[in-house]
């Protein structure tokens, strides 16, 4: 039965790797720059999976919490990035103007 | 029998992941526009991830005895932060003049923040008509 497990699991190994050729397809064509970062955001979304496979073939649960650190940065950056594109700077520090 | 349900249940976790993060990617390389490329990588590839992640938790809770609690704390993590980081990178993209796609007939964030004139359904159906009608004139 575990030979069988292992099947299925290369098989979505293989999956995995050509969606994120796809992503990293349209993060370096995309024609405007927030395609760019949310294609990135989708791909370590991708990663988080493709590790969680990783670790069921090499038979350790050492690479577990790399999933939960991917997630944090990942939508660290993408926020990030959302409020840079949109006004230019990150943190606000003038609450007068709410403009 | 256990071990035939279990098999069965990581098959159809993973499989199912396989195939909505394949849906998430064929949709990232062929929709027309930048929101619409939203959707598709923010929606599908969630939960492709959701549903492989608790096949490696059924997995390794089976056959080596661990149950890991960070595997659901990372699945949590993911329903709740990625429908945020998509909305944020699309109200960005509106703010910053990103188009929408040609075929879009109604925008109804555009109209609630500059205030122009009310567009209801039957406006809309009277733009199209007369848009029609331009086309068979020229």
């Amino acid at each position: 039965m575990t030979s069988f497990v292992y099947i299925i699991v290369i098989f979505s190994i293989i999956v995995f790797a050509i969606t994120m050729l796809g992503m990293l397809y349209r993060t370096i064509k995309g024609p405007t720059l927030h395609d760019r970062v949310v294609t990135l955001d989708a791909f370590g979304v991708t990663l988080m999976g493709m590790i969680g496979l990783l670790s069921i073939v090499l038979e350790t649960t050492y690479l577990l919490p790399i999933i939960m650190l991917i997630g944090m940065v990942g939508f660290i950056g993408t926020v990030g990035f959302a409020k840079f594109l949109e006004k230019g700077v990150i943190i606000e520090n003038d609450r007068d103007n709410n403009s | 029998m256990i071990e035939i349900i279990i098999v069965s249940l990581i098959t159809i976790f993973l499989i199912g992941g396989a195939f909505f993060t394949a849906v998430a990617a064929i949709g990232v390389i062929r929709l027309p526009d930048t929101y619409t490329r939203i959707h598709a990588a923010s929606k599908s590839s969630t939960l492709g991830v959701g549903m492989t992640l608790i096949g490696v938790f059924i997995y390794f809770a089976y056959y080596q005895a661990e149950i890991e609690t960070q595997l659901i704390l990372a699945i949590i993590f993911i329903f709740i932060s990625a429908p945020v980081g998509a909305h944020m990178i699309a109200r960005s993209a509106f703010h910053s003049d990103v188009e929408p796609y040609k075929l879009t007939i109604l925008n109804e964030l555009k109209r609630d923040e500059t205030g122009s004139e009310i567009e209801t359904e039957e406006h809309v159906r009277l733009k199209i008509e007369r848009s029609k009608d331009k086309e068979l004139d020229d």
